[in-house]
């Protein structure tokens, strides 16, 4: 034992002043000494490591209380998990190091006599050695990690929402075997470069943590072809930002699916383009539904063509929304509260609101003698108006009655 | 830091939404609210970071652990144990209770109480469905003119005569006892245990032909029952009725006034609730189930006698 903790800190010591010489501030060479002394962590098959490098860490595994007996036969395999620790990128951060080769002869290392576990160590010795406990091979979370990794850390500072991410499909492990300088920041000033806001890379990485492993060229490809497609720089960004999967779309499926709703709708290109601009979601989601509700509309609501273009145009959310919904909202509006269908072309923004809003508010109206929707007669209420006004707003302006007397109506439903 | 209340409350259910969607929505905004507030402060840990300045050596700098960060962690509260009394189906609308932590032993306490509930009950002579709904399918049509006002209440006498029948016996007490009489000044006869439904009382609200509205107080009714009431009353004065609404007003000590509307189902509304009605549901489960225990003990301390009278 004395004898590997004394080579670990002869070394940490050697790192610490040649760090503190050229790096003051950056990583601590006691952090890497401290994955040095986890001993059995998956190395990187990196070739250029150093030497000297593979030496210490041999030696430091053989005397710690490692398992791994394949140690001691030079060929350095390690157990399997799932998780990569992310000791890997403190390592690779430990190979920017200065060469220390010239300062630390590679026989220094084995010159050391071993010593038997039962010599005395001194107080300074002895404080060098970092007792922490080791980290799990395996986790179904990354809490267990995020002190131990630098870029865990920084996501974390970025806003990323780990507790997110780390639900989805391979998404922890994705982020643990990433490096921030190397992988991350790249892709980072790329969307920077798309125009993401600052403050909101955060949420979109927690949205899509799958675009950090995407190659950098084919998402400058893809937002090449969103450009030929006659989008200005700020709409690409509106656009990636609200859809943040749209980019790990490929070219040839981002053509498809512009050319689904052109064709499908009848619109225009420029129409097309301002829908798909309103509601980005709509071309990174699936497209079934979407169908669905178009034959909904037209069958089952019996709206016309043109009409559908136009609610299609004012209200892009109503190909997103659940069938049924929409079937029992102008089920009410048309069979109950009679409103004809060129009315609901005019105000479709009804279907966004919820049916019981809607049902409440008609009947309450009803009750006082004041449902009236056809903009010819006198005292017309609009639909707009009758969905979209908060409930105070609602009952003082449109009901003309008070709060309280409307929450008592509510009671007798 | 917002701790989670715990105690009965009650909500309107609105109808047409089911009470499990109406149990969801508040444990959903409550959640929302509860992480929303500030959790607790993240743990410090000792970390060597190196000394600033480029001089050499480490220093020991105190630091939240990152793992305790929001982000990491994830919301504090992920689930509330929100228990529902007694359930109101689909169609029908009313005082719904909810019970949050603590409160769902005083919702088995309530339970066992065995209270009465208040409904009222809209009907529409000339119909009859499949299901004694308005919205189900059309089984016949019927006239109503020579239904009048006396002959409802006619019927409706007859009805809560059978019914005070059903409640004396299956309250199990013997009616020529002192017990009984107590009891009955309190009123307290009802039957504590399972029973069919019950109907207490029962009254004609409003009557205008073909509509007319009734308040129905009953106890371990199902909602399905009230509508095959007012299916029968139909039968009865030789036409037929469905039923247009099923509205609860009062669930034991809860009444309309109690209940929480949509619009008010947040954490400080819901708070006071408890607080307004905590003092109610005490008095009423010491009122009944206090009398029971009374009971009880004179039962064993009598068997305890004949024991020793044997030993």
């Amino acid at each position: 034992m004395a004898s590997w903790a004394r080579q670990v800190s002869r070394w940490c010591c050697l790192l610490q002043s040649a760090r503190a010489a050229e790096f003051p501030g950056r990583l601590s060479g006691r952090s890497s000494s401290t994955q040095a002394c986890r001993g059995f962590t998956p190395l990187p098959s990196r070739n250029d490591v150093l030497p000297w490098r593979w030496q210490a860490y041999r030696r430091v595994c053989v005397g710690s209380c490692s398992p791994s007996g394949s140690a001691k036969d030079g060929s350095f395999s390690s157990p399997e998990s799932t998780l990569p620790s992310p000791v890997k990128q403190e390592q690779a951060k430990a190979e920017t190091l200065p060469d220390l080769n010239a300062k630390i002869p590679y026989e220094d290392w084995d010159d050391i006599s071993p010593s038997s576990a039962l010599e005395e160590i001194s107080e300074e010795e002895a404080v060098q050695i970092i007792a922490e406990p080791l980290l799990p091979l395996r986790s179904s979370t990354l809490r267990d990690y995020v002190d131990h990794s630098e870029t865990l850390a920084k996501l974390v500072h970025l806003g990323v929402d780990l507790s997110q991410v780390e639900k989805r499909q391979k998404a922890g492990q994705l982020l643990l075997t990433l490096d921030f300088e190397k992988d991350i920041r790249k892709i980072l000033l790329f969307l920077k470069d798309v125009g993401v806001e600052d403050n909101q890379l955060g949420p979109f990485l927690t949205k899509n943590p799958y675009i950090l492993a995407e190659d950098l060229e084919t998402l400058e490809t893809r937002v090449a072809y969103l450009k030929s497609k006659k989008f200005g720089k700020a709409e690409i960004a509106q656009m990636v930002s609200r859809a943040p999967y749209l980019l790990l779309f490929s070219v040839e499926r981002l053509d498809n699916r512009l050319g689904f709703f052109k064709n499908e709708l009848g619109l225009s290109v420029k129409k097309t383009k301002d829908l798909v601009l309103r509601l980005p979601r709509l071309l990174t989601g699936k497209l079934e539904p979407v169908k669905e509700n178009l034959q909904v509309c037209q069958i089952e609501l019996g709206f016309q063509r043109n009409e559908i273009q136009e609610i299609v145009f004012k209200t892009p959310k109503i190909l997103t929304a659940s069938k049924k919904r929409l079937k029992q909202t102008f089920d009410y509006l048309h069979n109950i509260m009679g409103i004809p269908h060129h009315m609901l072309t005019r105000f479709p923004q009804v279907f966004n609101s919820k049916l019981l809003r809607i049902k409440e508010r008609h009947m309450f109206l009803t009750f006082l003698g004041r449902a009236q929707y056809d903009p010819a007669q006198p005292s017309y209420i609009s639909l707009d108006q009758l969905v979209s006004l908060p409930d105070e707003v609602f009952c003082t302006e449109i009901a003309k009655a008070s709060i309280q007397d409307f929450e008592k109506f509510l009671k007798t439903l | 830091m917002a701790a989670v209340p715990g105690g009965l409350f009650a909500v309107y259910k609105p109808a047409g939404v089911a009470w499990s969607c109406v149990r969801e929505a508040v444990e959903l905004r409550l959640l929302r609210e509860l992480n929303a507030a500030p959790g607790r402060a993240p743990r410090q840990h000792v970390r060597f970071l190196p000394a600033p300045g480029g001089a050499v050596g480490l220093v020991a700098t105190r630091m939240p652990v990152l793992a305790d960060h929001p982000l990491v962690r994830g919301p504090r509260f992920r689930k509330l144990k929100i228990g529902a009394g007694h359930r109101l189906d689909v169609k029908s609308s009313g005082v719904f209770v909810l019970g949050i932590g603590d409160g769902n032993k005083l919702l088995t306490d309530l339970y066992n109480c065995h209270l009465t509930k208040v409904y009222t009950v809209g009907g529409l002579f000339g119909k009859a469905t499949d299901d004694f709904s308005d919205t189900g399918k059309l089984v016949e049509k019927t006239t109503f003119d020579h239904i009048t006002r006396e002959k409802l209440e006619r019927i409706l006498a007859v009805i809560q005569g059978t019914n005070h029948k059903a409640l004396l016996m299956h309250s199990n007490i013997d009616m020529k006892t002192q017990e009984a009489y107590e009891l009955a000044v309190k009123g307290l006869i009802r039957p504590m245990g399972k029973s069919p439904p019950i109907i207490t009382a029962i009254r004609c609200l409003q009557f205008t032909l073909p509509e007319f509205q009734l308040e129905i107080q009953c106890l371990h009714e199902t909602q399905q029952y009230l509508r095959k009431i007012v299916h029968e009353i139909g039968l009865e004065l030789k036409s037929s009725a469905v039923c247009t609404q099923v509205r609860r007003i009062r669930d034991g000590v809860f009444t309309l006034d109690d209940a929480l509307l949509r619009t008010q189902w947040d954490l400080q509304s819901i708070q006071n609730a408890i607080w307004d009605c905590q003092l109610k549901v005490k008095t009423e489960i010491e009122k009944t189930l206090g009398h029971q225990d009374k009971s009880c003990r004179q039962l064993s301390v009598c068997y305890g006698g004949n024991q020793k009278e044997r030993g």
